[in-house]
């Protein structure tokens, strides 16, 4: 009965004596980093019988992900008749590949950035609906739906409502807004992340939901009772909590937007210049054959830049998440 | 200071409560403003789509629900929907039976390992998926037709596909609860690691696990790319080849499956709710 | 209790979705083991032919391929060239079973699938891709020579000299229009740099990916004072286009014109007309013209890949294609088959279909590869910064 009680019990119960009090005068969920529980526990090498646990993860992952990654990345130093050359790979670093990798990134944090943050707002406003509830189920289902649809479908649909003879391109037309002779076109970087916020957002919907429901109700209200007003509370309390899984969001929609493909390519086929889409034109085109190791190329750059940024935000996690360890 | 921060009832006094209910009224119809506002940037576009499959720009006739009637009757449909239906289940079981035991020991006994797992979990969303299948195809050429030929590979690659979220939820899930202490307390009162794993700590990361089930199976709905290049059958492959000959049954078929993924999703959710809502919704509003 | 409910409950979902995840698989494994062990012994002889004659004969080779029974084709969609009909009439008279693989597939997924699928009994036996794909399959042993029986009747210019790939189809450049939405219809490619089709005109995809749009750009070029060895012209041209608007860089779809995107689009002549018929249904009049300015011919090729797992079938296949039947039924798709002029000495040419066919005013011109090559190299490098 005790072992399926929600988090909201006091984090007590079962722990040793002497540090009992010590626990349970912290919110739950917070864990004791410098009281004697913690650090003893903290002082217990890990068992190599421990990684065991991990090894059907490691091995499922070496072979679904790694071999497929390892004949990437092999075949980035073949040429066509498979011999061992750094040519592919040096041609990628040049232009126009170079030039696409600047657009690629920009497309990716312009549209990771925003919606992160719009997400972020979205989830907090949401969050306010009754858990279980059927305002939230629903929010959280359409989300899910929604962070997946890509590609032709969802640029047709913009196409449908934004493009030049789009619903909503018509409705404004009739209010004398004219969309193009002020400049907004659907192919163009504005036009491309407005795009791509559509499943950016329900994805930082569904990866911070989880962690919006991390913070306790009775934290705010305390900081309330403490004098704090709602902003000091987000600035001092929610803010730092929720900052580690904040950026953990924002990499994975910098990496989801980093390698969509499909949306661009049917809304732009190329005048904007992004990766992914030059790789399709290599791997999977019609003009140019037997090129197929430049797109191998273009993909272990992609793996590098999202390796970087990856290390990078592990760095900083290592400093924003000081205050939870 | 101590009593103030604990769960103990003076937090809930009239006292504190005041000041929080007239700051709450300005908030209130910011939230309703923001909400609206995004409901539109959501809802707009598939209104135009659907308006579109309605027949909405032909020339000849006006609104008609042909397109919608016609679509079960549209060769390969059904067949397909249900091939998808059955991968996209499959995803689901395989990624959270793998997962959420490897996260869960993950957060208790290898903490430090985490950041490598968390990049381990990211290399999959770096990848195009176009790169990802030609790896594929090279990497198990010399696996059996039975694999590598059928629904199997897609289920067992869509589980690789699912990863960078699950870890990111499941992540997000496992760092707001108190893991460790629940689990000691549970294994001190003598319970097995399966029954602690499936009575302790899963229901306690239910949103987590929801939501990496819910991408999971909408990734196994959508996803083309790889599909197309193994040239296996699935529902969204199905959907891009109708409509090369008609764009309206092309939409309509997205528009279908948008729909349908959100209804199953939300069935599914319902049951959840129904299985752990009668246990504990008193005990969140914690006196 | 609960867990092991819960554990049977996973296995028997685990089973049932194995069980039917194996029966909807692409090639049922049953068929396939049954014509690989028929066509076992004459796998080899039928892989090894160069002509019909070296089986002994049509007869045998049809015998030959009967027995093989299926014969897996790879990116034909149904309404391309009329490939719909064409597939029909093969099994009609043969009785072979077509499996269509990946229908909207490009030329270079078809030669990744011959490599990547070699030995497996899906992958395909007969290829149809433009001249890159057909050079670069040539040069790295992934085709079989073969010579149809009416090998002289396509011209030297149009084939490998070792029969490893030949010239199918073609068609020009052409400009589809919507006669209702464009008042004023363009005839020429330079008049479409008209501020009255602003927002209209549209690529079928990107030239650094579809081989059209590399053709109308180079059409283009060839409109605006360029030659086949320079297309930058060309590219010059779509990025004035794009720059005022008219140009929208939306890859046109069915779905795009009949929602009003992409009212003027610029494709092969016979995809045209094979969208004129679909749109004809949804109320839409849609219109085509070879422009006389910029008249760019292009020919897809066949070739039968070196693994076939169903060799014999996919000699059978090319003989049809080759023959009066199956150049009529292209012709039939607004397709202008390599033999026309052939089939127009013998009488045998579809009149009908050939009356139909879209009026062509000035002398085509075809590019060789290497003249592709150079232009697609000018556009993989200028194409985003001239529309961009």
């Amino acid at each position: 009965m005790t072992a399926s009680a929600p988090a909201d019990v006091p984090a007590g119960v079962g722990e040793p004596a002497p540090a009992a009090a010590a626990s349970r005068l912290r919110p739950a969920g917070v864990r004791a980093g410098r009281g004697r529980a913690g650090s003893a526990r903290r002082t217990r090498r890990t068992r190599p019988a421990d990684l065991l646990g991990l090894a059907p993860f490691a091995a499922y992952v070496a072979v679904f992900l790694g071999a497929p990654a390892y004949a990437v990345i092999t075949a980035a130093f073949k040429d066509d008749s498979g011999n061992a050359t750094l040519a592919n790979v040096t041609t990628t670093l040049k232009d126009p590949y170079r030039h696409a990798f600047f657009v690629s990134i920009e497309l990716s944090v312009l549209s990771a950035v925003l919606g992160a943050v719009l997400g972020l707002a979205l989830a907090i406003a949401v969050s306010g609906a009754k858990r279980d509830g059927f305002v939230h189920r629903a929010v959280t289902t359409a989300s899910g739906v929604l962070a997946y649809f890509g590609g032709l479908p969802l640029a047709f649909v913009f196409l449908a409502t934004l493009g030049p003879q789009g619903l909503v391109t018509k409705w404004l037309n009739s209010a004398g807004y004219n969309l193009t002779q002020h400049g907004f076109v659907l192919w163009n970087m504005a036009g491309l992340v407005l795009v791509y916020l559509y499943f950016q957002i329900p994805l930082m919907l569904l990866v911070i939901f989880p962690a919006l429901d991390g913070l306790r109700p009775q934290w705010e209200e305390a900081a309330r009772s403490l004098g704090a007003s709602r902003w000091q509370y987000w600035l001092r309390v929610g803010g730092p909590l929720l900052a580690p899984p904040f950026l953990g969001a924002l990499l994975l929609l910098f990496a989801n937007a980093f390698a969509a493909y499909a949306t661009a390519y049917a809304l732009s086929t190329g005048s904007v210049p992004l990766v992914p889409i030059q790789i399709g034109s290599v791997m999977s085109g019609n003009v140019l054959a037997g090129q197929e190791n430049i797109g191998n190329a273009l993909g272990l750059w992609m793996i590098v830049v999202v390796g970087l940024v990856v290390v990078a935000y592990t760095l900083l996690q290592r400093r924003t998440a000081r205050w939870l360890r | 200071m101590t009593a103030l921060i604990s769960d103990s009832p003076a937090v809930q006094s009239p006292a504190t409560a005041g000041p929080g209910r007239t700051q709450r009224r300005r908030p209130r119809a910011g939230r309703a403003v923001l909400l609206l506002l995004f409901a539109a940037y959501f809802f707009i576009p598939l209104y135009a789509a659907v308006d579109f499959t309605l027949g909405g720009s032909r020339r000849n006739m006006g609104h008609t629900l042909s397109v919608w009637t016609g679509l079960v009757h549209q060769e390969g449909f059904t067949t397909n929907l249900m091939t998808s239906l059955k991968i996209a289940g499959g995803t689901v079981l395989l990624l959270l039976v793998l997962m959420v035991p490897t996260m869960a020991w993950l957060h208790l006994r290898l903490p430090h390992l985490r950041r490598v797992v968390e990049g381990v979990c990211l290399l999959p969303m770096a990848i195009p998926a176009v790169v990802i299948a030609n790896g594929i195809l090279g990497a198990f050429k010399s696996w059996p037709q039975a694999i590598t030929g059928s629904s199997w590979i897609l289920i067992l690659e869509y589980v690789i596909l699912a990863l960078p979220f699950t870890y990111r939820s499941l992540d997000a899930g496992l760092s707001a609860i108190p893991l460790t202490t629940m689990v000691e307390a549970a294994r001190s009162l003598g319970a097995s690691w399966p029954t602690t794993l499936w009575r302790v700590v899963v229901p306690n990361i239910r949103t987590s696990v929801a939501s990496a089930g819910i991408l999971g199976a909408a990734l196994a709905l959508g996803e083309f790319t790889i599909a197309n290049l193994l040239l296996l059958n699935t529902f969204p492959i199905w959907t891009d080849q109708a409509g090369q000959q008609d764009g309206e049954v092309a939409t309509t078929a997205s528009m279908l499956i948008l729909f349908l993924s959100w209804l199953l999703l939300m069935l599914v959710s319902q049951l959840g709710r129904g299985r752990a809502g009668k246990k504990s919704p008193k005990l969140r509003r914690n006196k | 209790m609960n867990r092991r409910l819960t554990g049977i409950a996973a296995t028997a979902v685990v089973l049932a979705l194995s069980a039917t995840a194996c029966s909807s698989s692409k090639s049922s494994t049953s068929a396939s083991s049954g014509s690989k062990a028929a066509a076992g012994s004459s796998a080899k002889d039928a892989g090894k032919a160069t002509t019909a004659a070296d089986l002994g004969g049509m007869d045998a080779l049809v015998a030959a391929a009967k027995k093989e029974g299926t014969l897996n084709v790879i990116a034909l969609p149904k309404t391309w060239a009329n490939y719909g009909a064409i597939m029909d009439a093969f099994t009609a008279k043969y009785g072979i079973k077509i499996n269509d693989a990946n229908p909207d597939g490009s030329s270079q997924d078809e030669l990744n699938a011959i490599k990547q699928l070699q030995g497996k009994s899906s992958a395909p036996d007969v290829v149809d891709v433009g001249q890159a794909a057909a050079t670069a399959g040539a040069a790295a042993g992934q085709f079989a020579p073969y010579q149809v029986a009416t090998w002289s009747q396509i011209a030297d210019a149009q084939k490998d000299s070792q029969g490893l790939w030949y010239n199918d189809y073609g068609g020009y450049i052409a400009i589809g229009y919507d006669a209702d939405k464009v008042k004023n219809p363009p005839t020429t490619l330079k008049s479409l740099d008209d501020p009255q089709y602003k927002s209209q005109v549209a690529l079928n995809g990107d030239p650094t990916k579809a081989n059209a749009a590399l053709s109308g750009v180079l059409a283009a070029s060839l409109a605006n004072g360029g030659s086949l060895d320079n297309a930058q012209p060309g590219i010059d041209f779509f990025g004035k286009m794009k720059s005022e608007g008219i140009f929208v860089p939306v890859a046109a779809t069915q779905a795009t014109i009949q929602s009003g995107t992409t009212p003027i689009t610029i494709d092969w002549d016979y995809l045209q007309a094979s969208a004129a018929t679909d749109l004809k249904a949804k109320g839409i009049n849609w219109k085509v013209v070879v422009p006389s300015d910029g008249l760019f011919g292009g020919f897809y090729n066949q070739a039968i890949s070196a693994t076939a797992p169903h060799p014999a079938a996919a000699r059978l296949w090319e003989e049809f294609l080759y023959s009066a039947d199956g150049q009529n039924l292209w012709l039939k798709g607004m397709a202008r088959p390599a033999e026309l002029s052939a089939l127009q000495k013998a009488g045998t040419a579809d009149a009908a279909a050939l009356a139909a066919l879209p009026a062509v005013t000035g002398t085509p011109q075809f590019a060789t590869q290497d003249q592709m090559t150079a232009a697609s190299k000018l556009v993989v490098a200028g194409w985003a910064k001239a529309t961009g």
